[in-house]
């Protein structure tokens, strides 16, 4: 089993356009959406839902106001400021953590399990699709991107499939973490820009802290010739494959308001892009395969 | 007044509309502050290249186990009541996740022994300076870690206040965005006039109204998709602030960190549209 997880760093890269890309190439494949606080790729996929399923995870504090007495102990306690000056628990700020539960004399609080949104499997053209929405200002979006990947891997195991192409989150927080374990490459969307270019060095210090082989898209590589040299010159210096140069092109938008992939949408100027990286990306498998030293797994919060 | 430019996508531009308009802001002798929440990717540095003159480590409290005190197997209260697992018994002894550790402090708190103190383990810095005149304050989240959200709020407190700050915040809806967002004054929403655009766009809005917080829309590299972000915020009677146009110009001037007020005359008048909205809908 292969998973292919693609991140950035930076938002807006083009990371969504490159899994849509790729998802039109290549043999059978499960697709994972793990950007589950602002997941697009169901724009592309148009996923015909098959089951949906509520994510619920952590807890929720809920102060009884007919038993509170107003002696404001939780409210010292709590070192995330959820409860405001009437005793009303801040949803958006409760971590879940039950101390309110141990300091409250009077037993008003309980804890109730946190309904944080759903996870879809859905068929596509390209394949079975799992998604998921995060409800919005919702918590424990690391989560929600394990259950997602790992519902993912059972489906392409029951089903013999070998593949998973996973669409990331931007940043290299939480759900970032939870996407990248056990891994088989890490594809890096990265752009000529001095932002970009600062925010792909910090995403590759952790897949390499994590130990997840990793190679680079380069993007809109004519924007900045000099930024793109820049970024070649980190691949070659990270010994990071460097899988291919997108020229910046309306076709990446264009194919976007169609709801087609931009293999479907330009198959001879993008898509022979995007097979191009395909070509790349199935070699450095092989190889990759062939030396396989195993991942670390890491917790995720 | 706490201005949050915030998004649901990433890279819709709310570093550049942050910087922009702290530099209009800023260009009308106003005192400005300028705080990079997006702790992930900072990146509101590479736009004001600032002179640091101040920086502090972010130190996030996680238990210290006295092992001789803890009465182990026969009572583990601790590990059977923390909700984030950062607590586990291993064969004779507890051990600790730090990584797993919301800092919430219920362990210490429980433990009959009184055998749990607490140490504390960075996760990140916040650092201040100044570049072109404005304060900037700009978190950065120590690679590895994966909670946001205490170095955010702790970065908005360690943030000299003025008579404006500007809160750049990390995209998405969840809660490192939240955390940047909730106690803003007004809140700027950066989308592009695409589908995933329009999309995520759509989720910001849910988000804004459930906190309540009044926002506006700037539409950026307007012209590079469709209409479909423009009709839906009419419909919906969302005020749009700035149209921000789609350029190849505007794009290389921003891979090289420029600022576009400086070098685009319609940048510099599109600020000042936004400027004025903002400054009607506080009154309004």
């Amino acid at each position: 089993m292969q998973e292919i997880v693609v991140i950035s760093g930076k938002g807006g890269t083009g990371k969504t356009s490159v899994l849509s890309g790729l998802a039109s190439l290549g043999p059978g494949k499960v697709l994972a959406d793990c950007d589950v606080d602002a997941a697009d790729l169901h724009l592309i996929m148009h996923p015909s839902v098959q089951k949906r399923h509520e994510f619920i995870s952590g807890e929720l504090a809920h102060i009884d106001p007919d038993v509170c007495t107003d002696c404001g102990i939780c409210r010292e306690y709590c070192r995330f400021d959820a409860i405001d000056e009437s005793f009303r628990v801040w949803e958006q700020s409760c971590e879940g953590c039950a101390l309110c539960l141990h300091v409250c004399p009077s037993g008003a609080v309980r804890m109730e399990p946190r309904f944080n949104g759903y996870w879809y499997i859905s068929e596509t053209r390209f394949g079975t699709m799992v998604h998921a929405a995060l409800l919005p200002g919702a918590e424990n979006s690391g989560k929600l991107v394990t259950t997602v990947r790992t519902e993912a891997r059972e489906i392409a195991e029951q089903n013999g499939i070998d593949l998973i192409l996973t669409d990331g989150s931007p940043g290299i927080g939480c759900p970032v973490i939870a996407s990248l374990s056990r891994a088989s490459l890490a594809l890096i969307v990265a752009e000529p820009t001095l932002a970009a270019v600062g925010d792909l060095k910090r995403v590759q210090e952790l897949t390499a802290y994590f130990g997840i082989p990793s190679g680079i898209v380069l993007n809109k590589a004519d924007i900045n010739e000099s930024l793109s040299g820049e970024i070649e010159d980190f691949a070659r210096e990270k010994g990071l494959p460097l899988f291919g140069r997108i020229p910046y092109t309306e076709g990446i938008t264009r194919a976007q308001i169609e709801g087609l992939s931009v293999t479907e949408y330009d198959p001879d100027g993008l898509g022979a892009h995007m097979r191009g990286i395909w070509e790349g990306i199935r070699e450095n498998l092989e190889t990759e395969s062939a030396s396989s030293s195993g991942a670390r797994e890491e917790p995720t919060s | 007044m706490r201005i949050a430019i915030a998004s649901g996508k990433g890279g819709t531009g709310k570093t550049t509309v942050a910087v922009n308009l702290a530099c209009y802001l800023q260009g009308l002798d106003r005192e400005v502050t300028l705080v990079d929440c997006d702790v992930e990717e900072p990146n509101c540095h590479f736009f004001l290249p600032p002179e640091w003159d101040f920086q502090q480590a972010h130190n996030m409290p996680v238990p210290q186990i006295d092992h001789e005190a803890c009465q182990g197997e026969a009572c583990l209260q601790c590990a059977r009541e923390c909700r984030f697992n950062a607590l586990i018994w291993m064969v004779n002894h507890i051990m600790t996740f730090p990584e797993l550790c919301h800092g919430c402090g219920l362990c210490s708190h429980i433990c009959p022994e009184g055998a749990i103190g607490e140490t504390t383990r960075e996760t990140g810095i916040m650092r201040c300076g100044r570049g072109q005149g404005i304060q900037l304050c700009s978190g950065s989240l120590n690679v590895r870690e994966a909670m946001a959200p205490p170095l955010i709020n702790r970065l908005k407190t360690f943030a000299p206040e003025r008579e404006t700050v500007i809160l750049d915040a990390p995209p998405g809806t969840s809660c490192p965005a939240v955390a940047a967002i909730h106690d803003a004054d007004f809140v700027v929403l950066v989308a592009e006039p695409t589908p995933f655009g329009l999309h995520d766009f759509k989720l910001s809005v849910d988000v804004l109204k459930q906190l309540g917080l009044p926002f506006g829309l700037v539409i950026n590299r307007d012209g590079m998709g469709d209409d479909s972000l423009l009709d839906y915020a009419e419909r919906e009677g969302i005020s749009v602030l700035a149209r921000l146009p789609h350029s190849r110009e505007a794009a290389r001037a921003y891979s090289t960190g420029g600022i576009l007020i400086d070098e685009i005359p319609e940048f510099f008048r599109q600020y000042q549209n936004m400027t004025q909205m903002i400054q009607a809908a506080q009154k309004a």
